[in-house]
């Protein structure tokens, strides 16, 4: 059952084989024996959980279920839900019960999907490991001495230890996608604007983009078609009509065109990705697809340009953060001020405090044309290469991640290190574009390795078509960590 | 471009967060790693590029000027640090 596909699982709910509640049980009582070792999970909340598969359990017999009704599926701790614990890995928000669901979450409810728990994650989404979380650090279950990936590490680690059907993730720089490759999983970033932002913590607000995270390209589109739509309640929303990520799910491949920006493939890359990553490729070929060398010449510049947008846009998003409203506030203060300087330094953790000032003085007066404005003229530059590139191919691959998982606390001093871990897919968030990651095998150290495919602007359903192809021809995607 | 001491505390003050001589050093050091990263970006000729915020080049959407929000003032005063009479607390700003 917990290698079931969601598919599999709706069938299974639908045929009356199983309930929700026997099935939401059954991950409640493999969370309480598994969680203890990973952290996947900041909050479990059974009743809650419970109660919501109960009433699927209503729904499935009176005929009105939808395709992930009753299905647990876990949420990442940065989505507000209604009732539930929501503290975006900070203690700034250690008390934050939200008194409101996100669209995302109100989605999953309309849909019938159970909330399983809310996942673990970098601290406001802030980090590549993980380890940036006040609720301590998430352990990845193909080994637990090494980090899941963050931000949405939880999120990675739980699918990857079979802790919940499928989940969501955010990813901002690549929160969904790094940890993806590192846990061995699948997960997908939309273009940006697909999924409303409406309740979900905001990190760099012209970047953060939420998405599916599962076992399987056929799982994620199932997930899109819940989370994906037109929300008035997100300024940056796209109007777009419904469409079915799962349309193209069986389509062949032949004629397919990869691009293979040379920029990826230079120095940089552990050989062990390289390795794997090249054996895919070498798998597309072998579908019908045809290589294209493309060139991405402005992405070298993704990461400065990253370092400036992304906290520029966080350090005014989390002035929010000022102890009077909700949230923590520190326990001895004299005038209003100090009251805000004690509860922003007690309730925000080392990398949070960094990027706020990074983000503070590029905004200051008489750097801003200097950085902001910048860095956004780069990234129209960066955005431009892959127009150009989309000229000669259909989508884009290269690896996820320079390297897989590597040892809690190997990157723990220098922030400049751990910012590189997500050179290849910062890129795709400066444009806008959506990517995807998904399991191309194992290496060094037998950890999972990602490989990344790019798509152009709304071409989810043929990313998720190609994905599926090779899942149909791999089995990587369906290893499971052993002892777990 | 290297940040000083000064310009540590000054941002600091501005992002209102208290920080200690120690971790004002610790900052400064680890700003200007951060800031060794960024600058590959100054060298970049954009004369004539225009900036992006939005790939899709959106416009803001408006939005009638109507109240679309049901009032849930006591659910939110209850997740407050601290409340009285239906307002929030702070200390004193005007004497």
């Amino acid at each position: 059952m917990f290698e079931s596909s969601l598919k599999q699982l709706g069938d299974a709910l639908r045929a009356k084989k199983i309930s929700s509640v026997e099935l939401t049980q059954s991950y409640l009582e493999r969370m309480a024996q598994l969680n203890p070792q990973l952290n996947a999970y900041i909050t479990l909340n059974p009743e809650l959980s419970l109660a919501q598969a109960k009433a699927a359990d209503t729904r499935l017999a009176v005929g009105t279920a939808e395709a992930l009704t009753g299905i647990p599926i876990a949420q990442k701790d940065i989505f507000c839900a209604k009732g539930w614990l929501t503290t975006c890995g900070s203690k700034m928000l250690h008390n934050f019960v939200s008194p409101y669901d996100a669209h995302i979450i109100a989605q999953f409810n309309t849909a019938g999907a159970v909330n399983l728990g809310k996942t673990n994650m970098d601290e406001f989404a802030m980090g590549s490991s993980n380890e940036t979380s006040h609720y301590g650090p998430v352990k990845n279950p193909w080994d637990t001495t090494r980090v899941p990936g963050g931000s949405s590490g939880g999120t990675a680690s739980a699918v990857a230890a079979r802790l919940c059907a499928a989940a969501t993730g955010t990813d901002t720089g690549g929160s969904i996608r790094q940890p993806a490759a590192l846990c061995g999983i699948s997960g997908l970033k939309p273009t940006y604007g697909v999924c409303s932002r409406y309740g979900m913590i905001a990190f760099a607000s012209s970047l953060d983009q939420a998405g599916p995270m599962g076992r399987s390209a056929e799982d994620l589109a199932l997930m899109m078609n819940v989370m994906a739509g037109f929300d008035e309640r997100d300024s940056t929303s796209l109007q777009r009509n419904k469409e079915d990520y799962a349309r193209n799910l069986e389509q062949p491949l032949s004629g397919l065109r990869i691009g293979l920006p040379k920029e990826f493939f230079a120095a940089g890359m552990g050989s062990d990705v390289a390795k794997a990553v090249e054996a895919a490729i070498a798998e597309y070929r072998k579908l019908g697809a045809t290589i294209v060398e493309i060139s991405l010449p402005n992405s070298k510049l993704s990461v400065p340009v990253y370092y400036v947008l992304a906290p520029a846009e966080a350090s005014s998003n989390l002035s929010r953060f000022d102890g009077v409203r909700y949230g923590y506030r520190a326990p001895e203060y004299g005038d209003l001020t100090e009251m805000y300087e004690q509860s922003r330094a007690q309730g925000f953790g080392a990398e949070v405090k960094r990027r706020i000032m990074i983000g503070t003085y590029v905004l200051s007066h008489g750097y801003y044309d200097a950085y902001y404005i910048q860095a956004q003229k780069i990234r129209r530059l960066i955005a431009q290469d892959f127009v150009e590139a989309f000229k000669q191919c259909d989508v884009i691959m290269g690896p996820t991640s320079p390297s897989t998982a590597f040892k809690l606390g190997e990157k723990g001093d220098d922030p400049v290190q751990m910012y590189l871990s997500d050179i290849y897919t910062i890129a795709v968030n400066l444009a806008g574009l959506p990517g995807m990651s998904i399991p191309c095998g194992f290496g060094d150290n037998n950890m999972p390795v990602g490989l990344q495919i790019i798509g152009n602007y709304f071409d989810e359903a043929r990313m998720l078509n190609v994905a599926h192809q090779y899942q149909l021809a791999t089995d990587w995607h369906s290893r499971a960590p052993q002892g777990i | 471009m290297s940040l000083s001491t000064q310009d540590v505390e000054k941002v600091a003050r501005l992002a209102r967060l208290a920080m200690t001589g120690e971790e004002i050093e610790t900052a400064r050091t680890q700003l200007n790693g951060i800031f060794n990263l960024i600058a590959e970006m100054q060298a970049v000729d954009t004369d004539g590029v225009a900036p992006m915020s939005h790939s899709q080049n959106l416009t803001q959407r408006l939005r009638l000027d109507t109240v679309t929000e049901a009032n849930q003032r006591e659910a939110f005063q209850a997740i407050a640090p601290q409340v009285e009479a239906g307002l929030y607390l702070v200390p004193k700003v005007i004497e």
